[in-house]
């Protein structure tokens, strides 16, 4: 307020609006330049991105021939192609087990038993288990994906030897069941440190009480964790379905076969679109994926919002 | 008491289980690059002196490391790896600091409306969503094949997750440092370097392992814009070496694998014992 006097730095003068009530002088002017490099890259590989693949969703764009010199604008025919395209739809299917079985049931479920089997855990035996899952976690896609292919291989795989049984082809046989069970295991570190957390801030005295009232081990988690912690269940939920959703290193697992029984919305995109070159009809598959995002994203940021 | 014993029990049949679950599969990759001619079952390298003796064990080697050496791209590509997550690393920490300071310290017309926008479309725009426009982008701008280029798309991905941790960071410092230095005549960028930057030293150092580790791990981006083997990052390698003709070369494969993973892990360790091991919003990709 009376600060609002001060003199203006020397080669300021002329700057447009009054800057001297910021901290440090930086003024909105300077303060545009700090900030201009980073919106630069963001507006052109990533806000122009997704721009763009709204229009290519509306051409018939092509990676050969005339109409990748000459795209036409073909309106809504390519989303009309998608809704007849029986492989579109088989992918809409797979990506909804995909997410289902290895984001909520898999991910949120094994990530939270973890954690509150070590709730009150202090030592190698927590350390030995969180380091475990959370090395699942931040080894590269492309090796630990070689190593799923190594376990389970049908003739000299560690699985079928550790079980006993020869000849069966878990990723061939069952190319969805394998990759959920590779994505659980992958992505259940972040769900499992995220519950550690939220169980840290059940008031112990709750629990405590409830114990004292003759709770059983399944009533307290119902009436005493869970409201607590419903709103990190929600939000955790809402996060990795998005990321699950949008997953890619089931292509490194099954390149989406055999026969595309295991063609991930994410898988299906580039194939449709880099493999057999449709570069507009997988624009409209990745438009439609943008805009469920989209919705996804934007509950999440309220559920955010809220909790503040 | 039963009860008591049986939950215990339980419990510890539940971490032998979980831990089983999460040690097997790693096993392959810390015993198959020590062995000769390993297999996809694993097994415990023994130090068995001769090599027709009736034991079955396979014997341990550090031979899988010299063929790594020698290869022409294994070693090349961990170097590719490298250059691609510094470089983001590094552009990604200058750039997010700067913009995130201003918006920290200055009341910009539509501030807390940006960075909503910005949060929303860091988790909406992924590669899945922006493959085509990007490839096609790489094209036009003649940066198919150009490490720069794909450093200056990983950055623009991963720029708004990170201004928005550092904008938390810049948020809990206190003013009064800048402002006695700006008494004392000190421009804005020199207050940045000389006062800010060293307050805000953790979370730099989180910023630039995080956007490290997602680059060190990232496939789909790396294996979209560069097609020359010779600039293709170890992720991509490792792929292409477990699809070659079907016939994958295990001992080269899980060598280069080991070697691929031991610097995300060291790092990880580094931070874990460094900071300990926060994440800040959920942000993973």
């Amino acid at each position: 307020m009376a600060l609002a006097t001060s003199p203006p730095e020397a080669g300021e003068a002329g700057a447009p609006g009054r800057y001297s009530s910021d901290a440090a002088g930086l003024g909105r002017l300077r303060a545009g330049v700090f900030v201009a490099p980073a919106l630069l890259l963001i507006a052109a590989f990533l806000v122009f991105p997704a721009l763009w693949v709204l229009y290519l969703a509306l051409t018939n764009y092509r990676l050969t021939g005339a109409a990748a010199a000459e795209p036409q604008f073909v309106g809504l025919a390519n989303l009309l192609d998608a809704a007849a395209n029986p492989e579109f739809w088989s992918s809409t299917w797979l990506t909804v087990e995909f997410v289902l079985g290895s984001a909520v049931i898999g991910q949120v479920g094994l990530g939270f038993t973890i954690a509150w089997l070590l709730r009150d855990r202090r030592g190698p035996l927590k350390r030995l288990v969180e380091g475990l899952v959370i090395l699942a976690w931040i080894l590269p896609g492309a090796i630990v994906s070689f190593l799923w292919v190594a376990l389970l291989d049908r003739d000299g795989g560690t699985l079928n030897a550790l079980l006993g049984i020869q000849g069966f082809a878990w990723l061939l046989d069952h190319p969805m069941l394998s990759i959920i069970v590779f994505n659980i295991w992958r992505g259940t570190a972040f769900s499992m440190m995220l519950y550690g957390a939220a169980l840290g801030n059940v008031p112990p005295s709750h629990l405590e009480s409830a114990r004292l009232a003759g709770a059983s081990g399944w009533q307290q988690l119902r009436d005493v964790v869970f409201p607590h912690i419903r709103g990190h269940v929600l939000t955790n939920l809402l996060l990795i379905s998005l990321w699950t959703f949008n997953d890619f290193t089931p292509f490194l697992l099954t390149a989406g076969g055999p026969d595309g029984r295991s063609e991930v919305l994410a898988v299906h995109v580039y194939k449709v679109a880099l493999q057999s070159g449709e570069l507009g009809y997988g624009a409209a598959v990745s438009a439609i994926i943008l805009l469920i995002n989209l919705v996804v994203a934007v509950f999440y940021l309220r559920l955010l919002r809220r909790r503040k | 008491m039963t009860r008591f014993v049986l939950g215990r029990i339980g419990f510890y049949t539940l971490i032998a289980v979980l831990l089983a679950f999460f040690t097997i599969p790693l096993l392959w990759l810390v015993t198959a690059p020590f062995t000769s001619d390993p297999t996809y079952e694993i097994k415990i390298p023994g130090f068995t002196s001769d090599p027709t003796s009736e034991v079955k064990a396979p014997s341990f080697t550090l031979d899988n490391f010299r063929a790594v050496a020698e290869h022409p791209y294994a070693l090349p590509s961990l170097y590719n790896s490298l250059v691609l997550s510094v470089g983001t690393a590094v552009l990604v920490v200058i750039l997010a600091s700067l913009a995130a300071y201003a918006l920290s310290r200055v009341r910009l017309p539509g501030r807390d409306a940006l960075l909503y926008a910005l949060l929303l479309l860091s988790s909406i725009i992924t590669g899945t969503a922006a493959m085509v426009p990007l490839f096609q982008l790489a094209v036009e701008l003649n940066l198919i094949d150009s490490q720069l280029g794909l450093i200056l798309i990983l950055t623009g991905g991963l720029l708004p997750a990170a201004i928005f941790m550092l904008k938390d960071f810049m948020d809990s410092t206190p003013k009064s440092y800048e402002e006695s230095a700006r008494v004392f005549g000190a421009t804005p960028l020199q207050i940045v370097r000389h006062v800010v930057v060293p307050l805000v030293r953790p979370g730099l150092a989180t910023v630039g392992v995080w956007a490290v580790a997602n680059v060190w791990g990232n496939f789909l981006m790396p294996y979209l814009l560069l097609s020359d083997v010779e600039k293709q990052p170890a992720a991509v390698i490792t792929y292409t070496l477990y699809t070659e003709g079907g016939q994958a070369n295990l001992s080269m494969l899980s060598t280069f694998g080991l070697l691929y993973s031991v610097p995300v892990v060291l790092m990880y360790l580094f931070v874990s014992k460094k900071y300990g091991f926060r994440f800040h919003g959920g942000i993973k990709r």
